[in-house]
């Protein structure tokens, strides 16, 4: 009977809002990025279902509920890069260069440690587009035969990463631009680095959310083309 | 039914981003397509932002929880990174580093020498 509720879509559904809000609470109360709300739910539903013996195929038919909508999520982008792209027109120049640049080292850097310590050729693909918001990271790694949940897993981890040695780095290097700050953030960390890149001000926080759309379009195409070309020449 | 309405505007560009994906066998992900549209359509005036504004406000400002249950297949998948999972942290580690720090400097030398503008238009860009 308890496997009959537990397969129940509500099941699913109930435990994932329910744990996600639990871990909003905590992030509150101690807002460290160590306690991201997502990484933090994780932990927590993997816990729980571990300790009610319940299979990840039970949970998944109310999760899948949340995953259906990545997709429309990921359209509704589109909303926020319309509304920031005046900014982009009027900085275009650094940014552009920045972003397509910075991806390119950011991508190929990524590659080349993966092949010297001889990844498997699905887990380097799952990892190349990890700077770029989670909803397109996952489509690029589908489309290149990477395993969808290790992008994931890779993915928060840069954000988080990236938001921790992000604002030192910055530093060290002297720079000062709020453009600067903003799309470095917002391109290498995706929307954990633009929350960081928010607490500089309203510049570098909406510098940085440009810079994710941006960086998941120039990834779209930099991404496939690097893999390939580091097969052929290492692989 | 306002709310289905919106959702049905998203849920159509979507469709349509997977469906070209798809038949044109693109490397892009329909989902980026789909955004690629919706933009458009909007820059284009096909379509105004309050038509869109109030379901696509709901799926990002709650972004995050969507990703949830694929980040709980990490229970399935783990076996696969067991191996090698603190070099993948490692990877994360160097090449986030090096981003930000390139990014930075090389956005800010390009601004600084051919954006002189850069305080008016951060102004200009704050009111609208």
């Amino acid at each position: 009977m308890f496997q009959e509720l537990t397969s129940n879509p509500m099941f699913g559904l109930i435990v994932s809002i329910g744990m996600y809000l639990l871990a909003l609470e905590i992030f509150k109360r101690w807002p460290l990025p160590i306690f991201n709300p997502l990484l933090l739910a994780t932990v927590l539903v993997i816990f729980l279902l571990k300790m009610g013996k319940i299979p990840y195929k039970d949970y998944y038919e109310g999760g899948s509920m949340l995953n259906v909508l990545i997709t429309p999520a990921t359209v509704a982008l589109g909303i926020p890069l319309y509304n920031t792209f005046h900014l982009l027109k009027h900085h275009a120049r650094s940014i552009v260069v920045g972003i397509v640049f910075g991806s390119f080292v950011n991508i190929f850097l990524t590659g080349i440690l993966g092949l010297i310590f001889k990844l498997d050729h699905d887990i380097l693909a799952s990892i190349l587009p990890k700077s770029v918001t989670t909803a397109i990271a996952i489509g690029i790694s589908e489309k290149m035969c990477g395993v969808a949940t290790v992008t994931l897993v890779i993915v928060i981890a840069t954000g988080i990463i990236g938001s921790i040695i992000g604002p030192p780095i910055l530093k060290l290097l002297k720079v000062e631009e709020p453009v600067a700050r903003g799309v470095a953030l917002g391109s290498s960390a995706h929307a954990i680095g633009t929350a960081k890149a928010m607490e500089y001000g309203r510049v570098e926080g909406a510098m940085s959310g440009l810079a994710i759309g941006v960086t998941g379009v120039v990834t779209v195409f930099l991404a496939p083309i690097l893999l390939n070309l580091l097969g052929h020449w290492f692989m | 039914m306002e709310l289905y309405k919106q959702l049905l505007y998203i849920l159509g560009f979507s469709f349509a981003g997977e469906v070209i994906s798809n038949v044109f066998q693109l490397p892009m992900p329909g989902s980026v397509i789909g955004m690629l549209l919706l933009f458009c359509a909007l820059q284009f005036k096909f379509i105004k932002v309050h038509q869109v504004e109030k379901v696509g406000a709901f799926l990002l400002e709650n972004l995050s929880i969507l990703f949830l249950p694929a980040g709980v297949g990490i229970m399935v998948y783990f076996p696969i990174i067991r191996k090698n999972w603190w070099l993948l942290l490692l990877i994360t580690f160097i090449t986030t580093g090096v981003s930000i720090g390139f990014i930075g400097k090389l956005v800010q030398w390009v601004k600084r020498k051919y954006e002189e503008d850069a305080i008016d238009i951060k102004q200009k860009g704050e009111q609208k």
